[in-house]
């Protein structure tokens, strides 16, 4: 855990950070509040797949689909069904961790790219069925207009929410690595034949990884029916998993708040360059070339090499 | 045969071949993946892309040459090749400087670059359906089993599937290219060691991966509407198919393609909302008897 170790100037950023989350509604207008909500659930979402990706070590290659399971599944009960919204919400992570403890069973037995593509597979074969079962999930129209509870209809009060139930997470997700737990996967991160030598059960570490990052991914797909009041089926498709991978390398992903800062930027820029061009994807790829050149650790990954030189030999995992 | 027909109704034959033309597709493009995997050990994404390009410049070929019936031919002639000019430059271009790096990262580079190629066909090509013109000799459609007609193009995919994998068998065990690059899936160091330069070796195998991708993309364009998003699809597919053969093992790519293709179009006549689903469940299937793929890897 390299995070919040920028020791006295990290904290002053994250103070002042924070403080600014706080008041942004009441200075920028209601386009970059929306904006803002989406990045952070957005970086909950990249941190969640950062937690089996950079953290554990595990190829995680389709962490949009317990995105995408847990937005159908809040949304589909909020509309389908009488029960309160806030159940709708609570069951959402719900659904996406049982998604993901049934995709982890299956797959946790391979490793690595084998590991990934079966995650693939697993999670097409979710895409193919929200995607077809027209009459119940919407097919490829999706959801829209999904109702919400009074406090939360308007934007800022989707927004407070967000930030409040982001950051929660957020240290919940950071409590989790630090705890024993926490160093155990990134010990099996490192070594996985010496962590279970000396007695540690791997697989179910890692199937346990899988769940937390699954939840926590349904958690931010529960934040985007808030936020946007919709689902559709591109949210389980496999290039936003790309993308969210994307999101933790471009921040660093064995920082803790890298992918959080990937996400914030990729968002940015999405929302900035396609307002002028429809050829965003064309930039992207073009500086996330660069990135893989030039940055192989990240933006936060690059900074704490700088701040902290020889301090700490940064992890290789070629 | 009526007493085939009693055993096997005319649909079931009929969907059979449908499939099995789908599968040459899936072959030709799983095999140049299975190719780059096992040599390069690049999990290329950009594939995909590549097999789309493969399909638009088929349209704008096909069109410079009349957009007639005859006008495919030349389309067919001549697409694989810039698809092979078009990967010979991003590969020493750009690739050839990350072998080294680890499998995640190069993934994610060629996610990159399928973007980039995606945002590239738009901006060339534009964001409308394209239809490429079906060959004069095989238009139209033939009864077959019981009078269902069945299109004729299709048959002539059929032809084409065995003959490539001849031309891929012939490549990869009888020339010195072939038996170069094999060495060099399997130790990489030694046959730079006995003075091959194995970064040529490792060009001419991309390129000629590529241009597999680019031939399934020309085969395919007569049959589907030539659209953006052709690539996202299909690329995943391959990949499914590469790994239940079995890494980088071709005739494993032929079983993958096979295994896919008739239990696509198999799965549509038995079950025809979620029949769409039966190929992945077979992948799962596949995946959790044996894990590594059906066919010896060469990992």
């Amino acid at each position: 855990m390299k995070g919040n170790l920028l020791g006295r100037k990290g904290l002053l950023t994250g103070v002042i950070i924070i403080l600014f989350l706080f008041i942004l509604p009441f200075i920028f207008p209601r386009f970059y509040i929306y904006m803002t909500s989406i990045i952070l659930l957005t970086g909950l979402l990249a941190s969640s797949c950062n937690i089996a990706l950079g953290f554990g070590g595990i190829y995680q290659f389709h962490h949009a689909v317990f995105y995408g399971a847990g937005a159908y599944a809040a949304a589909l009960i909020i509309t389908k069904s009488s029960l309160s919204p806030w159940i709708a919400f609570a069951a959402g992570p719900i659904v996406s961790a049982i998604i993901g403890l049934i995709m982890g069973i299956i797959s946790i037995r391979l490793s690595k790219l084998y590991f990934g593509m079966l995650q693939v597979s697993l999670g097409s074969l979710v895409w193919v069925i929200v995607y077809r079962w027209y009459s119940f999930t919407g097919g490829d129209d999706g959801i829209h207009g999904i109702p919400l509870p009074e406090i939360l209809s308007s934007a800022n009060g989707a927004y407070y929410f967000t930030l409040f139930i982001t950051g929660l997470s957020m240290f919940v997700l950071y409590r989790i690595l630090k705890s024993p737990f926490g160093s155990v996967l990134q010990g099996i991160r490192d070594n996985p034949l010496r962590s279970g030598i000396i007695g540690v059960n791997v697989k179910r570490h890692q199937l346990m990884t899988l769940v937390i990052a699954s939840f926590f991914a349904g958690v931010a797909g529960t934040l985007f029916v808030v936020v946007d009041n919709t689902v559709f089926p591109d949210m389980l498709f496999w290039t936003l998993s790309m993308e969210i991978v994307i999101m933790c390398l471009l921040g660093g992903w064995f920082t803790f708040f890298g992918p959080m800062l990937g996400a914030a930027a990729l968002v940015a820029l999405r929302t900035f360059v396609s307002s002028f061009t429809v050829y965003w994807a064309l930039i992207l790829g073009i500086l996330f070339t660069l990135v893989i050149f030039f940055l192989p650790n990240g933006i936060l990954g690059y900074i704490e090499q700088k701040f902290k030189k020889g301090t700490e030999v940064s992890v290789d995992r070629g | 045969m009526d007493i085939v027909y009693s055993v096997l109704p005319p649909q079931f034959l009929s969907q059979v071949l449908v499939g099995l033309s789908r599968t040459t597709i899936l072959f030709i493009v799983a095999s140049g993946l299975s190719l780059i995997l096992g040599v390069l050990r690049i999990p290329n994404v950009a594939h995909g892309s590549l097999y789309m390009i493969g399909a638009f410049v088929s349209y704008s070929i096909a069109k410079l040459f009349g957009g007639g019936p005859s006008s495919y031919w030349w389309a067919l002639l001549i697409t694989p090749f810039v698809i092979a000019l078009i990967s010979f430059v991003v590969e020493r271009g750009v690739f050839q400087f990350l072998y080294e790096r680890e499998h995640l990262m190069l993934l994610l580079l060629t996610f990159a670059f399928s973007l980039v190629f995606g945002d590239l066909v738009k901006l060339i090509w534009g964001v409308e359906y394209k239809s490429v013109p079906v060959p004069g000799a095989f238009q139209g459609f033939v009864p077959l089993f019981g009078g269902i007609p069945f299109p004729l193009y299709n048959l002539f995919l059929l032809c084409v599937g065995p003959v490539v994998a001849l031309i891929l068998w012939f490549i990869v065990n009888k020339t010195k290219i072939g038996k170069i690059s094999r060495a060099a899936a399997v130790d990489r160091e030694m046959v730079g060691a006995v003075g091959i330069n194995v970064s040529w070796v490792f060009a001419t195998v991309f390129v000629i991966g590529c241009l597999l991708a680019g031939l399934g993309g020309v085969l395919v364009a007569p049959t589907v509407s030539v659209t953006l998003g052709m690539d996202h699809t299909l690329i995943i597919e391959a990949f499914l198919i590469v790994i239940i053969g079995g890494l980088g093992n071709i005739w494993g790519a032929l079983l993958g393609a096979l295994i896919f293709g008739l239990s696509q179009s198999l799965g549509i006549l038995l079950w025809p909302k979620f029949g769409i689903v039966i190929p992945y469940l077979a992948v799962v299937v596949v995946l959790l008897i044996k894990p590594t793929g059906l066919l010896k890897s060469t990992w």
